[in-house]
């Protein structure tokens, strides 16, 4: 239910970027999200076709990439691939891990593009 | 945040910045935002409000009908002499849990959410304009019943206290992991039908929320008996301390809930 709430504060993020280029709409959105930032990205797909219309990123392609599980344990030190429920250290099987990486919820790249020129002209900015 | 940009720069991200140099703003392409930016910075806002007004704050979370007001009620009754307390609640409808908390003298602010699954920072600050923390030494935000979309939210706590009844099964911790590994407390409430129920095991709901490398302290209780009420109002006691000092010493807390991003911005 809450990726509908989050898609709208995307858009609201691509208006802002959108209007600091005047002329140009959002045909990319390239986020990164985490299997324990608690959002689904199929459901965040979905609910982003809802939220996009009528805005700059009417038009707007969502690419999600999703991020890997890597705890570091706190007693032996090493990195080693989890699972959301299981974030122990794989090396020698302590509790006490932290996160590295998989909690992500990033905006991570969005490209534009000049109204009226969809389809074949190349992305603005890289 | 980080000054320039208002990025996020994480441990899992941190690469796109170091392989190349991609972050660079010609034309604001690289964002590297947390989507969740609007809401986080208005969530800091009010933590900032809150500590400014030495108020402790803490969020309590669970399935719906897992006991949240029965055991704000409870304690009310063993710490309102103590504290000044107060309470947002958070529903879809009906001011009733405002109302049960009202009747026992402590000022509550009831949030309707609609269909909104969950409370944000937003909905907070609102209620908050409501509510006079000069006069509150405690403030429970009662979120919405719901172990899945509260715990992507941060509303300016300090401490997330997370319960799990007796009759919901001990393996919640590992069906719901954002949401307890984002405890900084699970209470197993309703332990007097433990007994009646036979297959629920505290044990066991521990190892799971340690299965989420989260050390949060774990207290099995009953707002109805009273058993091992005492537990949670020391806890309580002892976190009331702990944030006048922080408060004293210019310090804040925030709980887990995306806490690499902070923490790796403070390095910064």
């Amino acid at each position: 239910m809450h990726e509908l709430s989050i898609c709208q504060a995307l858009v609201d993020q691509l208006e802002g970027i959108a209007a600091q280029h005047p002329g140009k709409q959002v045909i990319e959105v390239y986020l990164g999200i985490g299997p324990l930032s608690g959002v689904v990205p199929q459901l965040l797909n979905d609910a982003f076709s809802v939220a996009r219309a009528g805005s700059c990123a009417d038009a707007a392609t969502l690419h999600i990439h999703e991020s890997e599980i890597i705890v570091r344990c706190l007693s032996c030190g090493k990195q080693s691939p989890a699972t959301a429920n299981r974030l122990l250290c794989s090396h020698c099987g302590e509790w006490q891990t932290e996160l590295v990486s998989g909690d992500e919820l990033l905006l991570e790249r969005v490209e534009l593009e000049a109204f009226e020129q969809s389809g074949e002209s190349s992305p603005a900015y890289h | 945040m980080c000054d320039t940009c208002g990025c996020s720069i994480t441990e899992g991200n941190r690469h796109l910045i170091d392989e190349g140099g991609k972050h660079e703003h010609s034309g604001a392409v690289e964002v590297l935002s947390n989507l969740l930016h609007e809401n986080n910075h208005t969530a800091a806002h009010n933590r900032e409000h809150f500590d400014r007004h030495h108020v402790l704050t803490i969020n309590l979370m669970s399935s719906p009908g897992s006991g949240k007001t029965a055991l704000l009620e409870a304690t009310i009754e063993q710490l309102g002499k103590k504290y000044r307390i107060g309470v947002i609640e958070g529903d879809l409808e009906t001011e009733n849990d405002a109302e049960r908390i009202r009747a026992k003298g402590v000022p509550a602010v009831q949030i309707m959410t609609g269909t909104a699954c969950h409370l944000d920072a937003h909905l907070v600050h609102s209620a908050l304009h409501d509510m006079n923390l000069d006069e509150i030494d405690i403030l429970f935000i009662e979120n919405v019943g719901n172990l899945v979309c509260p715990a992507s939210f941060d509303l300016g706590q300090h401490y997330n206290v997370t319960l799990l009844s007796t009759t919901e099964g001990d393996d919640k911790p590992a069906k719901y992991p954002v949401m307890f590994r984002a405890a900084d407390a699970m209470l197993i409430t309703k332990s007097d039908l433990l007994e009646v129920l036979g297959d629920f095991d505290p044990q066991k709901a521990t190892q799971y929320l340690r299965n989420l490398a989260n050390p949060a302290d774990v207290m099995t209780l009953s707002a109805r008996s009273g058993e091992h009420i005492d537990l949670w109002i020391e806890w309580l006691n002892e976190r009331f301390d702990q944030q006048q000092q922080r408060i004293a010493d210019g310090a804040t807390r925030r709980p887990a809930i995306q806490a690499d991003e902070i923490a790796l911005h403070a390095a910064r």
